[in-house]
């Protein structure tokens, strides 16, 4: 089936045959490879994208299901202006290791930055518990996103 | 780039654009499975069990969203337990069912499974389904040549995995019950971990007490069978007395638990009573004038 869709601002047209995951249509058709495969069964979060803004788990959506929205990966987070506020603060506070969980902890997080209601700091490990580090580096993680996130939304 | 050939492209899919196509084309393909928002379904293809034809309703809006109608407070199936826990509207008439929807999987999850979609599947653990028990919600099914009826959760369920709805037929909504000024309502998820974590046990119940004494009671369990349960035994041991965790005894006698990774049937049989024995001494100990 071919579905037109938005990836990263961008209009796309692919072509999805039956129930082909997103992650895949992403990372092997599309070449955008940031998104990564961790379980493959919801668990991880290494997928996370966000759909109209959502964050989801690419590994459990059809492709199908994204005609006609939006969707974007840690690919778009970057603009013109530089690396966006969320990926600075990793940087800056060594939040990541082997680099797998990375850009699904970003997507989680930038998703929480454009949150309505005002994020508090005690909230965001329970924003983050869709999200595994195997390296065990939350305490960096959960400190690059409390810094940026709370400042956002207040 | 050039397009590698791979496991689920020779799936069939029909993407339903509204309610009356999707029940027409169940109708026509009763062994197909249906697709909401593939929490469940995208997991069973993982380990192989792949459809040969799946009926995608996700954008079937009719059946989408929360609403007050004259008989209670509908959701229909596809709400997502994300807009669940966000809806105002739900939390005031249900706390105890927006406390489940906040404890399955995470924000990537609850922002894809449906209240339908955890119906459907029919898992023994389901979070939501001992509390819509407890609730005395129906479940609303459609089909193309008989229209709307509705089942009780507590007849849903024929055994491990299924349900009593016919091949033709889609579950569309999920009626809850005006709820009553003197119940007090109660969930519990015992698991390895806050997040991402299938159940050991899982618990919802109710209580309506009058004048000190107890007139009607509900309480189901997950986890503990091959289907969600009601302990008939200890409804009918609480109400006519004042709130007795006693009753809480009797749990052992409704369920069936097994071993199973997660847990030991001898864990899960003492745990299911212990938090009900829990729940109802603060009950005793906070009066509902109190409370």
């Amino acid at each position: 089936m071919k579905i037109e869709f938005e990836l990263n601002g961008e209009r796309r047209e692919e072509n999805v045959p039956g129930m082909t995951r997103l992650l895949d249509l992403l990372r092997e058709d599309m070449g955008a490879t940031g998104a990564k495969e961790g379980c493959g069964e919801g668990e991880c979060g290494a997928c996370t994208v966000l759909i109209e803004n959502k964050p989801v788990c690419s590994c459990l959506v059809p492709a199908v299901q994204v005609a006609g929205k939006q969707v974007r990966t840690v690919e778009g987070l970057e603009t013109s202006d530089g690396l966006h506020a969320i990926q600075q603060a990793f940087v800056e506070h060594g939040a990541a290791q082997c680099g797998i969980c990375t850009p699904g902890f970003l997507m989680m997080a930038a998703s929480l930055c454009e949150s309505e209601e005002p994020v508090e700091a005690e909230t965001v490990r329970e924003a983050l518990a869709g999200n595994l580090c195997r390296c065990t580096g939350y305490q960096k993680i959960v400190e690059a996103v409390v810094e940026v996130v709370v400042d956002a939304t207040h | 780039m050039p397009h590698t050939e791979r496991a689920y492209d020779h799936v069939t899919v029909h993407s339903a654009r509204d309610l009356p196509e999707a029940l027409a084309w169940k109708s026509d393909h009763p062994d197909s499975r249906v697709l909401a928002g593939g929490t469940d379904l995208m997991v069973e293809m993982e380990l192989g069990r792949v459809p040969g034809h799946v009926l995608d309703i996700w954008s079937v809006d009719e059946i989408r969203g929360i609403r007050e109608r004259p008989d209670g407070l509908w959701i229909g199936a596809l709400t997502t337990h994300r807009s669940l826990v966000e809806s105002l509207l739900a939390e005031s008439w249900a706390p105890s069912l927006i406390e489940a929807c906040r404890t399955v999987g995470a924000v990537q999850i609850q922002n894809r499974g449906t209240l339908g979609g955890n119906i459907a599947n029919a898992s023994p653990a389901g979070d939501t389904l001992p509390v819509l028990m407890a609730l005395d919600a129906e479940v609303e099914v459609a089909s193309a040549d008989r229209g709307i009826r509705r089942i009780p959760m507590a007849y849903l369920f024929s055994g491990y995995r299924t349900l009593n709805i016919e091949p033709d037929e889609l579950i569309v909504g999920v009626v809850l019950p005006e709820p009553h000024s003197e119940d007090r309502t109660y969930y519990r998820k015992v698991g390895t971990r806050l997040a991402q974590a299938i159940s050991k046990v899982v618990m919802g119940a109710r209580i309506r007490t009058r004048d000190g004494l107890v007139t009607e009671a509900r309480v189901a369990f997950g986890s503990v069978g091959p289907t969600p349960v009601r302990c008939v035994a200890v409804e009918e041991a609480l109400v006519g007395r004042p709130v007795d965790p006693q009753a809480a005894r009797l749990v052992a006698e409704s369920i069936q638990p097994i071993d199973d990774i997660r847990s030991t049937a001898t864990y899960r049989t003492r745990v299911a009573t212990n938090i009900l024995e829990g729940w109802l001494i603060d009950l005793v100990s906070t009066p509902e004038e109190e409370s």
